[in-house]
């Protein structure tokens, strides 16, 4: 083992531990935003596919790149943006009678 | 080390804490939007200098200077373009009640890149015969495992939501041999690249074998589980992405996968317990219905007995409720009836009324994709109040109103000796009247006659969660005008 080998499995199991340590306080109420959320997080593989560009110099590597880069940025493009069109649907509005000028066309936020 | 990796190595770092900060911020409606926007600040930081080191030719895991040839930028450029906007289109454009499909699809092709990186990058090394040790073989044959089947499952669990599979539970002769045998090839292949050569027909078993196992894990579990299994391939993926940044060496990914790995690991446990099962007797599947329930007859062993309501009668109830509890299920996200509901909601807060809603773990197909659909159909989350928190408000209330919910909301669930035995159900027996919208007595994902149907002081309105709530809110606003 080198190590580079094991300061990553330091950093791995931290992580892990940060990552329990944080999630295990959210409110059922976000879950589904949060679940979202994360899965924007593990998006950043597109790093991981900038960086076999790099190393790629056959046309079998040129291909596998541009499918990881695609499948890459649409994880965490979309995750982003879906998760942030889904929180800015929770609006704290208590006391505002709202009922009147509710249009019940499904356009307000797809205009966004 | 030059000065641009130092540079690189901090910003990873600083993307790091922006990774914790935006999760940690989502622990309130207030905050977690603010939360998403410095996961993503953190995010294009973490891209932007890879690709300055990628231009500076540095990236390479030797330190070399490598020159990226023009085709490299080609494929990496075109891939991000096309990627990036096929994301954003489908992110807006997707409808509320579709979120869990596409969250599903964001997902496999998260693990589908995952196993890309480790595969080309194996690839590229064995194809130089270099020396290729163990350290370095067993996180790609992680990472290619995980990924694909992350990547194949994703995609079948993505099509049951969506209706393109059947959400009943698939399973055929022998698919249990076969799923067994697919993981078996993957494995076995995967020892064969740990211990032997750098080899491209073990490494296209383990691919071959591990998207079956994906596909046969999947196939089998029935509609109703299917937010436990997004959940728990999300965890997957974070591993995936996890033993990526081993493969490459790059920390970033070892620390985001890792983060994203222990957050859907928690929530796929807070899910299951939620419906009072194991995460493995889930995976085993053949358990459960398809989601699909149609509309039986108005039948069923406690069928003699129930009081039909009318939405007039409905109506006068929750007009002259002074606290109404509203509980929203499956129906009314099955039946796009958020709107509706959002709107009555409003009209009887407007009067005065007290109007609550009550959220059972797992209303809706992902965790908290109710409250999703009630905020999207602008109902204030400081109306939505969770299961404990609710409980104790049903002895309190006027009316409560059931829409679409049926096992969440069974008293039989206290009783040992039925399937729903010890799961935690809201307490709507406990109500002073209660109205339920339901297309039929048809059973729930369980089976089971729901008890709270034949009290007495339950009224059935027989009807679809969308239409059933349009006639209660018109015949509300006529005896109010």
């Amino acid at each position: 083992m080198t190590s580079d080998l094991l300061s990553d499995l330091g950093l791995f199991v931290l992580a892990v531990l940060v990552g329990f340590e944080v999630i295990s306080k959210i409110p059922a109420t976000l879950h589904t935003p949060m679940m979202s959320g994360a899965n924007a997080i593990h998006g950043v593989v597109v790093v991981g596919a900038v960086i076999i560009a790099g190393l790629a110099d056959d046309p079998f590597a040129y291909v596998l790149t541009f499918v990881a880069a695609a499948f890459a940025a649409m994880n965490v493009v979309g995750g982003y943006v879906v998760t942030d069109r889904m929180l800015g649907m929770f609006k704290a509005r208590p006391s505002r009678p709202a009922a009147a000028d509710q249009p019940s066309a499904p356009t307000q936020e797809t205009a966004r | 080390m030059s000065a641009l990796e130092i540079a690189a190595r901090l910003v990873y770092l600083g993307a790091a804490v922006c990774f914790v900060l935006g999760l940690h911020l989502m622990r309130s409606p207030a905050t977690a939007r603010r939360g998403n926007l410095l996961s993503a600040a953190g995010m294009t930081a973490a891209i932007a200098v890879t690709i300055a080191l990628l231009a500076a030719g540095g990236t390479a895991a030797e330190g070399g200077d490598v020159s990226v040839s023009g085709w490299a930028w080609v494929a990496l450029i075109s891939g991000l373009v096309v990627g990036s906007v096929a994301g954003l289109v489908s992110a807006r454009r997707v409808q509320m009640t579709a979120m869990p499909q596409l969250v599903s699809i964001f997902n496999a092709v998260g693990g589908g890149a995952a196993a890309l990186v480790g595969i080309v990058d194996f690839v590229r090394l064995s194809g130089e015969g270099a020396a290729i040790t163990a350290s370095f073989s067993i996180p790609v044959v992680l990472d290619v495992i995980i990924g694909s089947v992350t990547f194949s499952g994703s995609l079948i669990a993505a099509g049951k939501l969506q209706g393109w599979i059947s959400g009943a539970p698939i399973t055929f002769r022998g698919s249990r041999a076969l799923n067994i045998f697919s993981a078996v090839v993957a494995l076995a292949g995967g020892a064969g690249l740990v211990w032997g050569q750098g080899n491209a027909y073990l490494l296209a078993a383990v691919i071959v074998g591990a998207l079956a196992f994906g596909v046969l894990m999947v196939l089998p579990i029935g509609g109703a589980d299917m937010p436990v299994v997004i959940s728990l391939l999300n965890a997957f993926t974070g591993l995936a992405v996890a033993m990526a940044g081993f493969v490459i060496g790059n920390q970033i990914l070892i620390i985001a996968g890792a983060l994203v790995g222990a957050s859907g690991t928690i929530l796929t446990k807070l899910m299951a317990d939620a419906m009072n099962r194991s995460v493995i007797a889930i995976m085993i599947g053949g358990f459960g219905t398809g989601d699909g329930a149609g509309g039986e007859a108005v039948a069923g062993v406690a069928g003699a007995d129930v009081r039909r309501v009318d939405a007039d009668d409905v109506a006068i109830q929750l007009a002259y409720a002074t606290k109404v509890i509203i509980v929203p299920g499956y129906g009314l996200a099955a039946a796009q009836a958020q709107r509706e509901c959002g709107e009555l909601g409003a009209l009887l807060t407007e009067r005065g009324i007290t109007v609550l809603y009550a959220i059972h773990p797992v209303a809706g197909r992902m965790p908290g994709h109710m409250n999703v659909l009630l905020a999207e159909a602008d109902v204030p989350y400081t109306q939505l109040i969770e299961m404990e928190e609710i409980n104790p408000e049903f002895a309190t209330c006027d009316v409560a109103l059931v829409v679409g919910a049926n096992d969440v909301t069974n008293p039989a669930a206290r009783r040992t000796g039925n399937a729903i035995s010890g799961m935690p159900i809201l307490d709507v027996d406990k109500a002073r009247s209660v109205v339920v919208i339901k297309r039929s007595l048809g059973h729930g994902y369980a089976g089971l006659d729901n008890e709270l149907y034949g009290q007495p002081q339950t009224g059935m309105l027989f009807a679809d969660a969308k239409k059933g709530l349009a006639q209660v809110l018109a015949a509300v606003k006529t005896l109010v005008a």
